[in-house]
């Protein structure tokens, strides 16, 4: 019954997408309506072909299987992303590869959403989705909830991913920064978002543990808190229903704080809560030693979930922006530094005891590493949201540097290393191919993080110092133009190395594909035995 | 008074006051006496279970 349901449903939308195409306003429209026909077919032609095949009892075991597909989906998205900003990187630092036959396509301009919500959305969130599945299912002794829902999210997720980058290059936008997807893009994201609070809830909902583990609150405050930050930001009108353009709902400086609302709680719960989530359950694993300090992990979550929301007005510094909401952002963003740290010290401190591993595993390496970054960047960010150096870093390649330690350094590495510790488990292998491989990836990855943010220092600080620079008569000295000349080496450094990690991407690939394809199987324990 | 200054008005004082003494009594919760056997079961319990879940229900241990 409940396939026949299904089929009617998946045929009803492939229909409607067809008719939607037809009439649609513009072309980034039709090319969605196009590809969600084509979704909505295959996943007709699937059910089909599956419908009463009879359904194997699998209370016993763990929902592997979408994590599984969730890890090829993050190495994949992960080397798109970083390859766009490679490119994107050297369209900046060598403007003649805009070339004239992809204009309106190809530029910087169409690349660059394409870029951030690559990795962030696609790459970050498809490692997000399989963490929450893989750590609630282990930390709650509990199959993942809901049947096939799992399979939804991925899929439904993957789907949000493909046609916000179709849409970006053909020009669908809301001109929101980090919340670029149009008006139905943002309702299929709410969808496939209930759809993955629902699983996570109802697995924690049917623990055979007694307590909630602390990684599960705050990929748990990630889902819920993205849910209102998404709901609230994208609240528009759109022109027609036949039509990628919308209205938003705020206007004027309300619409500009609550972007950045939004957009600064976006780094905070999706970029933050989410991938500590994953630093609290996957350090202490490939460590073997519990988390440092429980109680401090406890701390540092509630601080930051009644910190982080206040924090965002420092995007807004000197504008429209009253002045008492400018200083609360900075207030706040300048106490958040403290449980920042805590976290910091809890994750490193987790390997008291441990640290000879660090001399022979690299994955812990890259962990390290990673909780580094984290505590960097929130020293950073504080730093930044200062008026006084705010009013120097702001709008300069600065802000860029920084966001790149935070994405690269702390939300890459860790998701690395997440992804070194899942796949020889998830496919039952006896360890990955090879360790080297994973130091070279280290070294790539963390040179190239390096060159990135300190180009980015030396670019921002000059190019803030020279746009302020004027002379004994009060004219400005410098015109825009001269900085951007001025800028050349730093991004020509800035490319070469998002080169750099993206090779370094590139390596780990043909490392755990060669984990998957070569290695032998783990002899005991096998967790995809039939079940007797 | 219109409701921008009475909402104002209110997140300044009693509701600050509020959120504020809260976030401290979280804090103060989890160092309540006799915590540390469930904060050290809770911070182990990522070592059970890898395999496969639990079977049945286990007795919980407190209340």
């Amino acid at each position: 019954m409940w396939d026949y349901l299904k089929l009617a449903g998946l045929g009803l939308v492939a229909v409607l997408a067809a008719i939607a195409a037809n009439y649609a306003r513009d072309l980034a429209y039709q090319v969605n309506a196009l590809t969600v026909m084509l979704a909505a077919g295959i996943a007709f032609l699937w059910v089909l072909r599956t419908a009463g095949d009879p359904k194997p009892n699998v209370q016993h075991e763990y929902f592997d299987s979408v994590i599984r597909a969730g890890a090829i989906a993050t190495a994949f998205w992960g080397v798109v992303g970083f390859l766009v900003g490679v490119v994107i990187a050297s369209q900046l630092a060598f403007p003649w590869l805009n070339f004239e036959f992809l204009q309106g396509f190809g530029n910087f301009g169409r690349l660059r959403p394409l870029h951030t919500s690559a990795v962030i959305f696609a790459f970050g969130g498809n490692a997000l989705i399989m963490s929450s599945f893989y750590i609630v299912q282990r930390t709650s002794a509990a199959r993942l909830f809901g049947g096939s829902l799992g399979w939804f999210v991925f899929w439904g997720w993957q789907l949000v991913i493909v046609l916000a980058a179709t849409g970006y290059v053909l020009g669908a936008t809301q001109a929101k920064e980090y919340a670029e997807p149009v008006w139905y893009v943002d309702i299929l994201i709410t969808v496939v978002w209930v759809g993955l609070l629902i699983a996570f809830m109802g697995t924690l909902l049917k623990r055979k543990e007694p307590h909630i583990y602390v990684a599960n609150w705050f990929l748990l405050s990630m889902i819920l808190t993205v849910a209102m930050l998404h709901l609230v930001n994208n609240l528009a009108i759109p022109v027609s229903i036949f039509g990628s353009e919308q209205v938003q709902l705020f206007s004027g400086v309300q619409d500009a704080m609550v972007q950045w609302w939004y957009g600064h709680n976006a780094v905070g719960f999706f970029l933050t809560a989410g991938f500590l989530g994953m630093m609290y359950y996957f350090v202490p694993k490939q460590v073997e030693r519990p988390v440092y300090s429980y109680k401090l992990s406890i701390i540092h979550f509630w601080a930051l979930i009644f910190l982080y929301i206040w924090a965002g007005p420092h995007h807004l510094h000197y504008t429209a922006l009253p002045e008492w909401a400018a200083t609360l952002g900075m207030v706040f963003s300048v106490i958040l530094w403290m449980p920042s740290w805590g976290g910091m010290i809890n994750g490193l401190m987790t390997l008291s005891g441990a640290w000879d591993k660090l001399r022979t595993d690299p994955i812990i390496r890259m962990m390290v590493v990673s909780i580094g970054f984290y505590g960097m960047s929130t020293f950073e960010g504080p730093m930044m949201s200062i008026k006084a150096v705010n009013s120097l870093s702001h709008y300069t390649d600065w802000t860029i540097g920084h966001v790149h330690s935070g994405a690269l350094g702390w939300n890459g590495m860790i998701t690395f290393g997440v992804l070194y510790y899942l796949v020889p488990r998830l496919w039952n292998r006896e360890g990955l191919y090879s360790l080297k491989l994973v130091s070279w990836h280290f070294w790539l990855a963390t040179i190239g993080i390096v060159l990135y943010a300190s180009s980015m220092w030396v670019t921002g600080i000059m190019e803030g110092l020279m746009w302020r620079e004027v002379d004994a008569n009060g004219f400005l000295v410098n015109a825009f133009a001269d900085t951007v000349a001025a800028k050349f080496p730093m991004y020509v450094v800035r490319a070469s190395g998002g080169a750099l990690f993206l090779t370094g991407a590139l390596i780990m690939c043909w490392n755990l594909w060669m984990t998957v394809r070569a290695q032998p199987a783990k002899a005991t324990q096998n967790s995809m035995v039939p079940a007797e | 008074m219109e409701t921008y200054s009475v909402l104002r008005h209110l997140a300044d004082s009693w509701f600050l006051l509020a959120m504020t003494l809260l976030f401290l009594g979280i804090c103060l919760w989890a160092f309540r006496p006799g915590v540390r056997a469930a904060h050290q079961d809770v911070a182990s319990s990522i070592f059970r279970n890898d395999d496969h879940p639990a079977e049945a229900t286990p007795a919980k241990k407190e209340a």
